[in-house]
């Protein structure tokens, strides 16, 4: 249930972000998960829902893009791609491979309305 | 572009990587000076002022952001005249949406005086891009770019940073409940007492006991009770430490709420995080859990005296472990018989030592540089 800690995050973001253009209300979150950040995406959407109540992002929408996975494999030398943690390289099945991207949970952008 | 300097303005952003000023002399001699702050691309605006309402002493700023997703911020700074007429030591902004969309947007800072009427006071006449039609509020995309996790980040940095200042090493110490870390640490704490200062934050959903138990050996302890939090997080570290204060180069045990999901997202500050795994748990944990055995440093595989009696795979353990986390360490222990403590330990003594030699290089480091300075100070000129 981490999710709930995650949402909280999100909605001090776009607090932060919606002080410096005040008034304002905001239309759409949108988020970049990725596919090795441990998060709950459906329950990351139900713990927003709740969080965001009588905020300014009250009306918001989460629109969360998918970031898939990516690693290094030491022994092909090269950026392959992975579904989760512990998967093996899809080239030489090894497991010696070093995560490089998917693992990201970022507030990229923000719709904004002003009032 | 603009007209003065050429520069461009594309993508939003908050905060300007290249800024610079330059300033416009309107027709009624009102002075205008703008901060530009240009991204990618060169689809800017012009905006030549030809008619400007506002003759008085006082700085504001205008932000827009135009429909094209620009934003362009300016601080006019007004030469003082005679259509001052607005002043109560009070802030306020207001905001324009100009007829291509472009939207604008005023925070004023007026000085003491009389009162202004402000709304209407303010045209940006026939410049081309600056003529305003009320009612229109298009909505702007704002890039933001922000870490979800980055307000626990920063603190996070800052716990970090304090240790290593203070030649502390600070160990999380996560697993699943009941994989025995409470008991691992009191035997630890009685092995390495006498030598090491050590100290524990203990981090439960409720409760007091494991603080308890770890005060009964002589050590310091503090419990944080995360109430229906699943892990410790770094601002609640953060407290604990100012309520703990552990000494200079000690070590820092942070016991986790046992969890082996939540708790590998919440960096705290430590050097490294231990995962404790116990033989009576299965041996594909590993796999089950995967991020915590990523996040971790060390495993340590505990309650190794039961492997007469449990089917637990110990090579098939480390073979997952080192799946997810291909330079994962290993250690094998019993805190109830004490078989591999005595490694356990040792790899204790190495993270305090490096903790407080690097302090203590810095320390040099640092008193280095003051003689150096004293000495410049000291040389007649």
């Amino acid at each position: 249930m981490h999710e709930m800690s995650l949402a909280e995050g999100v909605l001090g973001v776009v607090q932060d972000a919606a002080r410096a253009h005040q008034p304002c209300t905001v239309r759409t979150v949108r988020l970049e998960i990725g596919a090795l950040a441990a998060v709950e995406c459906e329950a990351l959407r139900f713990a927003f829902e709740v969080v965001k109540r009588g905020s300014v992002a009250e009306g918001a929408l989460l629109d969360i893009i998918h970031v898939p996975g990516s690693a290094w494999c030491m022994p092909c030398s090269r950026s392959v791609a992975i579904a989760e943690r512990g998967d093996p390289c899809p080239e030489c099945g090894s497991w010696q491979l070093q995560v490089t991207g998917g693992d990201q949970m970022r507030v990229r952008e923000l719709e904004l309305v002003e009032e | 572009m603009c007209t003065t300097c050429g520069c461009g303005s594309g993508q939003t952003r908050i905060e300007g990587e290249h800024e610079h000023v330059h300033t416009h002399v309107h027709a009624d001699g009102t002075m205008h000076s703008h901060p530009h702050a240009p991204g990618q691309g060169d689809e800017g605006h012009d905006h030549v002022h030809a008619e400007h309402h506002h003759l008085h002493g006082h700085e504001h700023l205008h932000e827009h952001v135009h429909a094209d997703g620009t934003r362009h911020a300016h601080a006019h700074d007004h030469a003082p005249g005679p259509d001052h007429d607005h002043a109560h030591g009070e802030m306020h902004g207001h905001a324009h949406v100009h007829s291509d969309g472009t939207r604008h947007a005023h925070a004023h800072d007026h000085a003491q005086g009389p009162g202004h009427d402000h709304e209407l006071a303010h045209h940006h006449g026939d410049g081309p891009a600056h003529s305003h039609a009320p009612g229109l509020t298009p909505a702007q995309m704002v890039r933001i770019e922000r870490d979800i996790l980055g307000a626990n980040n920063e603190i996070a940095a800052r716990n970090r940073r304090r240790f290593e200042d203070a030649g502390i090493f600070a160990l999380n110490l996560v697993s699943s409940p009941g994989a025995g870390k409470t008991t691992l640490l009191v035997e630890t704490i009685r092995a390495l007492g006498p030598d090491v200062p050590l100290a524990v934050i203990e981090g439960d959903q409720q409760t007091s006991f494991d603080a308890d138990r770890i005060r009964a050996t002589g050590a310091r302890a503090i419990q944080v009770n995360t109430g229906k939090g699943c892990h410790l997080d770094a601002a609640q570290v953060e407290r604990a430490l100012a309520a703990l204060a552990p000494a200079d180069e000690s070590v820092l045990f942070i016991e986790n709420v046992g969890n082996l999901v939540c708790p590998s997202a919440f960096d705290l500050g430590e050097a490294m995080k231990v995962v404790v795994l116990s033989v009576t748990e299965g041996e594909d944990k590993p796999l089950k859990y995967p991020d915590m055995f990523a996040a971790s440093s060390l495993l340590l595989l505990n309650k190794v005296d039961l492997l007469p009696h449990v089917a637990f795979d110990v090579k098939r353990a480390i073979d997952y472990a080192r799946r997810v986390r291909p330079g994962i360490e290993v250690l094998q222990v019993s805190a109830t018989t004490g078989a591999g403590m005595a490694a356990w330990l040792d790899w204790l003594r190495a993270g305090a030592a490096r903790a407080r030699e690097r302090r203590q290089q810095t320390v040099t480091a640092l008193r280095r540089r003051i003689a150096e300075l004293e000495a410049q100070v000291a040389r007649p000129r």
